[in-house]
């Protein structure tokens, strides 16, 4: 029988712990268990014989950390192969009756990936993929991959045994006191990514002891629809008179987790610390436990790297503004590579309330699944917000999808066949929320019973690829009102049928409705009301506009989703202070002496919007150069001259040069073209090996306002990037930061290289670990102690060009 | 000996403002630094962990190569510290990767608040070591031992590489989810390793701790 028949109707047994047994047979600190498969397969093979004897159905070979990051190919082959082995001599020996696999154990790398580690997701995909491989040749039953507390490890994990066997997979992760893993996934999120991916059981293990898991694994029953993992420690261990003891008892144990057996868990065992004693008292305590019957939990929803963001009565936001379309500063950034304005972007919509953001990158000119992995990747690198994937590239799509750390929303798919037949298989590998656009070869219907006919259509198609009617929400068009009176009635009345009679969510790009008409922001908050009304679930939104907040607050409080209108009184509270700082307050501020204009004392104080504001005013009767020559700058001096002097110390440098970027920002808006500076071009980069750049950003920051052209090639910087661009540039100065010795050496081959292939061009170091002698050492033609001096350095280069 | 790894979660440790500042690199008072300052503590409010993971090991020297039981060093600075002890407790210490988020983020958007997330990341995680070392000194004191201050791989001539052996002695990865990059770089950011050395003469040492042990006496954040 299948494994995946079996759990239907029955309770799988799980193993116990391994590392503590061998650990108790002589294991020592450091060696590597893997090792004991061919050194000691007599110890292995009885250790799981222990366990299929006590009940398992299902013991994990040890190749917990069998994987090529520790092992040798041929290492590795031979390790996998004994593993299997060993646990299918132990299945054989066995004299249980229960019907018993072998499952290839997959334990995490033990490294992070990028861009907190170094370990690239698609490296860890490879290295998974190995083992899975090794696994299927020989002879494993399913693979089972546990104790993983990244969710993007997860991922890559999954993701390699998928691509490369046939086999059922488990999939268990390690979760903390506060239910989340290190990285910060909860279980509802885990459970969105690896359902969506097509795992064969989620669940729990390791950690913390039966009890102190309730709680996640509770939260894994409500959200799965597939079968349920716990397989927890014996508690924790703790030393007696020179041994250790885990404190939670087998008998104990086998209680607390039939408990969780009473509540719907489908495979149990244990990990650090249990035994087959623990394996023997759980099968007895549970045995008699009728299983409870798995339900589809019809769960409509996206997840990030922490949470799941679900789709019902209340309304999902999805914030618009990460898209170049009409957009010409937009435009300009993604022509520069300019990433930190995306990032800006979607910072700034999560802070006005988005639940999601949209994510397009599409232009003509660059390449766009570069440009949509590398935004994807940034993005969920700093903000915990799911991501909706908005492109109708393919290969820009799955590249996208595939980088991305949970459950993407995927827009978008339409009733063109040419459309299902590229997105389709895409989200049922990957895992995804399909936007399905009621429109078809004929183009959009005018009525509302055509376009749910589409809907219907595209369903029956998804349904072809095993894609659930859950994982499809309907975009039913809106049309602008300039052109077609009926337009708005029929796309709400599209969003009634399908939603209450087709029983699918919603999801709408509402600003369209307004097209040609003035003050569209009145329509569109008025039409996004109403149309929540009609059962609208989300929309694609510009939430900077009042009138579409407003909307969202007051149909909250109005619809019983918003208790004692509580976050309706919060946001009222902040809709007088949306006003920008006034210019007339800033200005009747007194100037005292020692600053010769109130622009001046802005930037030296450090106040950001201030100097924002003072910048808009002066422009009126100020060309922009003389600004920045007669204010911005001097400013800049004083504080720079006072950091030199240890009368302003480096916080303080940073906030006049926060202020003073914001004025520059308003220059820059009103330059039109013109170039604030001609200075010289200064590349800089935190070298290879090292992926810490504060300092480098500091630096970049004040040079940047100092009117040098900065390129930023990032952190961890191979040298051949760095030549490759001083020479594309012909860069008059690279900048290279480096934090720790052991990455030194990487700036040196930075220095050597850049020396053969770009000689013209001075090369400038600092960090934390360098002197005057390492940048004497490895040829630098300057170190500089902090940022103030790099400056300086630059202005000296730059004066002696001329 | 005892061959397992524990692992302890604490509570936030009281924060030390001055040392948040002094990690910044503000020497004096700046008082104009108060706001930024709380709103980004506040920032990092519940979004830390505090683990650490340790195990205690035997140690012996021979050939003047010290055995720490887990690996092997001649570093005579190292010797130094554990001069007259017998064991040691090997430790690693995390405030977990939501710093780096946090970081990461106003890297994006303000480099200032960057800086000072930065500088609230190093103290928290040396408050958390603090915490950790005064816990096991008295638990030592107790049963008749003294402690030494900790020493971690890189300080001197111990090398940085040893490393390596403590992660693989400690399981770091599983047991508080540190890991060790191929450059030697621990992700999360904000996490310590070290050494404390445990001797049973219970009569003060005279090794000399944190700066004034360190040879690099024009570094900027020295402490006076």
């Amino acid at each position: 029988m299948k494994i995946t028949e079996y759990i239907k109707n029955n309770t799988l047994y799980l193993d116990g712990g391994m590392g503590t047994l061998l650990q108790k047979q002589g294991l020592k600190a450091g060696e590597l268990p893997e090792r004991w498969n061919i050194s000691k397969p007599e110890v292995v093979t009885e250790i799981h014989r222990d366990y299929y004897n006590a009940g398992s159905n299902v013991v994990n070979t040890n190749t917990f950390g069998a994987n090529s990051l520790k092992f040798s190919a041929k290492e590795l082959g031979a390790i996998v192969k004994a593993a299997i082995d060993n646990a299918r001599r132990a299945s054989e020996e066995s004299s249980g009756e229960q019907p018993r696999w072998v499952a290839l154990d997959i334990g995490p790398t033990g490294r992070m990936l990028k861009p907190y580690g170094d370990l690239d997701f698609e490296d860890a995909v490879s290295v998974f993929a190995e083992t899975v491989r090794l696994g299927v040749k020989y002879g494993a039953d399913l693979i089972f991959i546990e104790t993983m507390n990244d969710s993007y490890e997860t991922k890559a994990a999954l993701l390699a045994a998928k691509e490369n066997s046939e086999l059922p997979v488990f999939v268990s992760n390690a979760y903390g006191e506060d239910g989340k893993l290190m990285t910060g996934a909860d279980a509802a999120a885990m459970t969105a990514m690896l359902e969506g991916m097509g795992a064969d059981a989620i669940g729990v293990n390791c950690s913390l002891g039966p009890k102190a898991l309730f709680g996640v694994v509770e939260q894994y029953l409500k959200c799965a629809s597939v079968p349920v993992i716990l397989k927890p420690n014996a508690g924790l261990p703790k030393a007696v008179n020179g041994n250790t003891v885990y404190d939670v008892l087998a008998d104990d144990f086998a209680a607390d987790v039939a408990e969780m057996v009473k509540k719907g868990v489908r495979a149990i065992g244990g990990c650090c610390g249990t035994t087959p004693e623990y394996i023997s008292a759980t099968v007895n305590k549970t045995k008699n436990i009728a299983p409870k019957p798995i339900e589809k939990k019809n769960i409509t929803c996206v997840s990030s790297y922490t949470h799941a963001v679900t789709f019902g009565n209340s309304p999902i936001l999805i914030g618009e503004r990460i898209n170049p379309t009409g957009k010409k500063r937009f435009k300009e950034a993604l022509k520069a590579h300019d990433i930190d304005y995306i990032l800006k972007e979607g910072i700034a919509q999560q802070e006005k309330g988005v639940h999601i953001l949209d994510v397009n990158v599409g232009l003509p000119e660059i390449d766009e699944t570069q440009m949509l992995k590398t935004a994807i990747c940034e993005l969920q690198a700093i903000i915990d917000l799911p991501l909706q994937i908005d492109t109708s590239n393919a290969v820009a799509m799955e590249t996208a999808l595939r980088r991305y750390n949970g459950k993407a929303m995927i827009n978008s798919v339409n009733g063109k066949q040419e459309s299902m037949d590229a997105v389709f298989p895409l989200a049922k590998k990957y895992g995804g929320l399909v936007v399905a656009l009621t429109l078809d070869e004929k183009g959009i219907p005018e009525k509302a019973e055509q376009r749910l006919e589409i809907a219907e259509r595209i369903l029956a198609e998804a349904q072809r690829y095993g894609i659930d009617k859950k994982d499809i929400i309907f975009d039913p068009l809106a049309l602008t009102i300039s052109a077609d009176s009926t337009a708005a009635k029929e796309t709400m009345r599209a969003v009634g049928l399908i939603r209450h009679k087709l029983g699918c969510h919603t999801s709408l790009g509402v600003s369209n409705v307004s097209f040609g008409l003035p003050s569209r922001d009145i329509i569109n908050g008025a039409f996004f009301a109403l149309t929540l009304g009609q059962g609208l679930s989300a929309a694609i939104m510009n939430p900077y506009s009042d009138e579409m907040m407003k909307a969202y607050f007051a149909y909250r409080a109005l619809a019983g989703l918003d208790d004692n209108c509580a976050e309706y009184i919060k946001f009222s509270e902040t809709l007088p202070q949306t006003a920008p700082v006034s210019a007339s307050v800033v200005s009747r501020g007194e100037v005292k002496d020692e600053y010769a204009s109130e622009l001046q004392r802005a930037v030296v104080k450090g106040l950001k919007e201030q100097a924002a504001v003072l910048t808009e005013n002066m422009l009126r009767d100020v060309p922009p150069l003389r600004i920045v020559q007669e204010e911005i700058i001097p400013a800049l001096n004083t504080v720079g001259v006072g950091f030199e002097n240890k009368t302003v110390y480096l916080p303080q440098l940073l906030m006049s040069a926060e202020a003073a970027k914001s004025a520059f920002e308003v220059i820059k808006t009103n330059m039109s073209g013109n170039k604030a500076s001609d200075k010289c071009a200064f590349i800089i980069a935190t070298v290879k090996g090292d992926i810490h750049d504060i300092g480098k950003n500091i630096v970049k920051l004040l040079l940047e306002n100092y009117g040098f052209a900065v390129t930023d090639l990032g952190r961890d910087v191979p040298p051949e990037v760095i030549a490759e661009e001083a020479v594309k540039l012909h860069a008059e100065i690279v900048g290279l930061s480096a934090l720790m010795t052991t990455t030194v050496p990487a700036m040196e081959d930075t220095i050597k290289l850049l020396r053969k292939k770009a000689p013209w061009c001075k090369i400038i170091v600092g960090g934390a670990v360098l002197t005057q002698e390492y940048s004497d050492a490895i040829g630098a033609d300057k170190y500089a102690k902090d940022a103030m001096e790099a400056v300086r350095y630059a202005e000296e280069i730059n004066n002696s060009l001329k | 000996m005892d061959s397992t790894v524990y692992t302890k979660i604490y509570e936030a440790p009281p924060i030390d403002k001055k040392e948040i500042l002094r990690y910044a690199g503000v020497r004096g008072d700046a008082p104009e630094l108060e706001d930024i300052l709380a709103s980004c503590i506040a920032e990092t409010s519940g979004r830390l962990t505090y683990k650490v993971c340790y195990r205690e090991l035997q140690i012996s020297v021979s050939d003047e190569v010290l055995d720490l039981g887990f690996c092997r060093t001649s570093s005579s600075g190292l010797k130094k510290n554990l001069n007259g002890c017998s064991s040691i407790i090997l430790f690693a210490a995390t405030v977990g990767i939501e710093i780096d988020r946090l970081i990461a983020r106003y890297s994006a958007i303000s480099p200032t608040k960057a800086l000072m997330l930065q500088a609230i990341g190093a103290e928290r995680i040396e408050s958390l070591c603090n915490l950790f070392n005064i816990e096991i000194s008295e638990q030592k004191k107790a049963e008749g031992y003294s402690t030494r201050p900790r020493f971690s791989a890189g300080y001197g001539d111990f090398s940085i590489e040893a490393q390596k052996e403590i992660f693989a002695a400690l399981d770091c990865s599983r047991k508080i989810g540190l890991s060790l990059n191929q450059s030697l770089l621990m992700s999360p950011s904000k996490s310590v390793t070290a050494i404390i050395g445990i001797s049973k003469d219970g009569r003060i040492c005279d090794v000399a701790e944190k700066c004034e042990a360190c040879d690099k006496r024009n570094c900027e954040y020295r402490r006076a």
